[in-house]
């Protein structure tokens, strides 16, 4: 039952997805193929779409293949089952948190977690902004174009968190990304 | 007004705005769980983003969850988490339903060009924002440095090798030093 199966395949997805979706996709990846849910190519399409759109990038990856397989219920049935394993284990973690935090090899353990986590979020920055500056077949030249925007808009940020002495809003930074890629893309 | 109402409403708006995922949220929601709502402290955002890396699924979801938890008990968890997935769900769902070739309208395409070189900046300014907070000290900064440069290479060489392991050795180095200087007196003997 196709129901059944889209419960199990993104429950899953859930419980062993570790890392974000960045680290996700091959899980996914396999998931996807085992039922053969979407082709190779239109999988790597939806990741762009999921990528490009609010939320999640898992969650909405469930969705789409839900939606895609199944329909409305397709997609509730998907959506609930990839988020159903992190809800449950937050839960459990939050209850025991406050005391399990004060635990000093607990403490030791996130002291060495927490700057692998931070040096995880450095790399998939740095990763996106050159990914971003690249083109060609190959990925070995300068975008040119990418490489002024990327430029313009880290200088807006800088200079309006010196003006203000507060960070642009990320919303505003992808509003303005936006309208300048349909404006500067287009010509 | 109703926490319930204002949990929902705080995260349907965090998912309806934050594009890119999980690394792209974080500065979202520090903005308005820590900063304008003082729904959780800065700490609390840290060690809920060790513990969102460490267990499985999105990231958004454990913050939600945790906040809303921390705020309004089991009730509140459910209204964040759902607050934070209808969004997104319902944007999917139309596009799934609607623009079967989203993609290859070319204004579409040239907006998300845009969209991707913000969410690459966004990110590196979550951590270079994480990196000012962080314990200026020699063992974090080695562990920081090993796991950028661990997982640029993954990413660069498309390596089949997930986070999970680099953070085990992680807290395993941590660990094993916490110990060795917290026990000096069984140093000689029991160590090694």
């Amino acid at each position: 039952m196709i129901y059944l199966d889209l419960f199990l395949g993104f429950l899953k997805v859930g419980c062993f997805a570790f890392g974000g979706a960045y680290g996700a996709i091959p899980l996914i990846r396999d998931v996807i193929m085992s039922y053969a849910w979407l082709s190779d190519e239109t999988l790597t399409y939806m990741i762009a779409v999921s990528e490009s759109t609010p939320g999640s990038i898992m969650v909405n990856l469930a969705t789409y293949v839900g939606s895609n397989q199944a329909g409305f219920w397709g997609a509730v049935v998907a959506t609930v089952a990839v988020v159903l394993p992190s809800f449950f284990i937050i839960l459990l973690v939050t209850a025991f948190l406050k005391s399990a935090l004060k635990n000093k090899y607990v403490q030791a353990v996130l002291s060495g977690l927490k700057p692998c986590v931070i040096g995880f979020v450095l790399a998939t920055g740095v990763y996106l902004i050159v990914q971003n500056c690249l083109s060609g077949s190959n990925g070995m030249n300068i975008d040119i174009i990418s490489l002024v925007i990327t430029l313009a808009l880290a200088i807006i940020m800088i200079v309006y968190k010196h003006i203000s002495k507060k960070k642009l809003p990320p919303i505003m930074l992808i509003i303005l990304s936006a309208i300048v890629g349909m404006t500067v893309y287009a010509v | 007004m109703n926490i319930l109402i204002d949990l929902f409403l705080t995260f349907a708006k965090i998912g309806m705005f934050t594009f890119g995922g999980g690394y792209a949220m974080i500065p979202v929601i520090e903005n308005n769980c820590v900063e304008r709502k003082q729904w959780i402290t800065h700490d609390e955002m840290m060690n809920v983003t060790v513990i969102a890396e460490s267990t499985p699924g999105p990231i958004a979801i454990n913050f939600a969850t945790f906040t809303g938890y921390k705020k309004a008990g089991f009730m509140g968890a459910l209204v964040a988490t759902v607050g934070i997935v209808l969004p997104s769900f319902v944007v999917i769902y139309l596009i799934s339903m609607l623009l079967d070739n989203f993609l290859e309208l070319t204004i579409i395409v040239n907006a998300f060009k845009g969209i991707k070189i913000a969410v690459g900046l966004l990110i590196l300014d979550a951590a270079i924002a994480m990196l000012k907070k962080m314990h200026k000290k020699k063992l974090p900064r080695a562990i920081m440095i090993c796991s950028c440069i661990a997982m640029l290479c993954i990413n660069i060489f498309a390596l089949d090798f997930s986070p999970i392991s680099l953070m085990i050795l992680a807290a395993v180095v941590s660990l094993t030093i916490f110990v060795i200087n917290d026990a000096p007196e069984q140093k000689g003997s029991a160590n090694r």
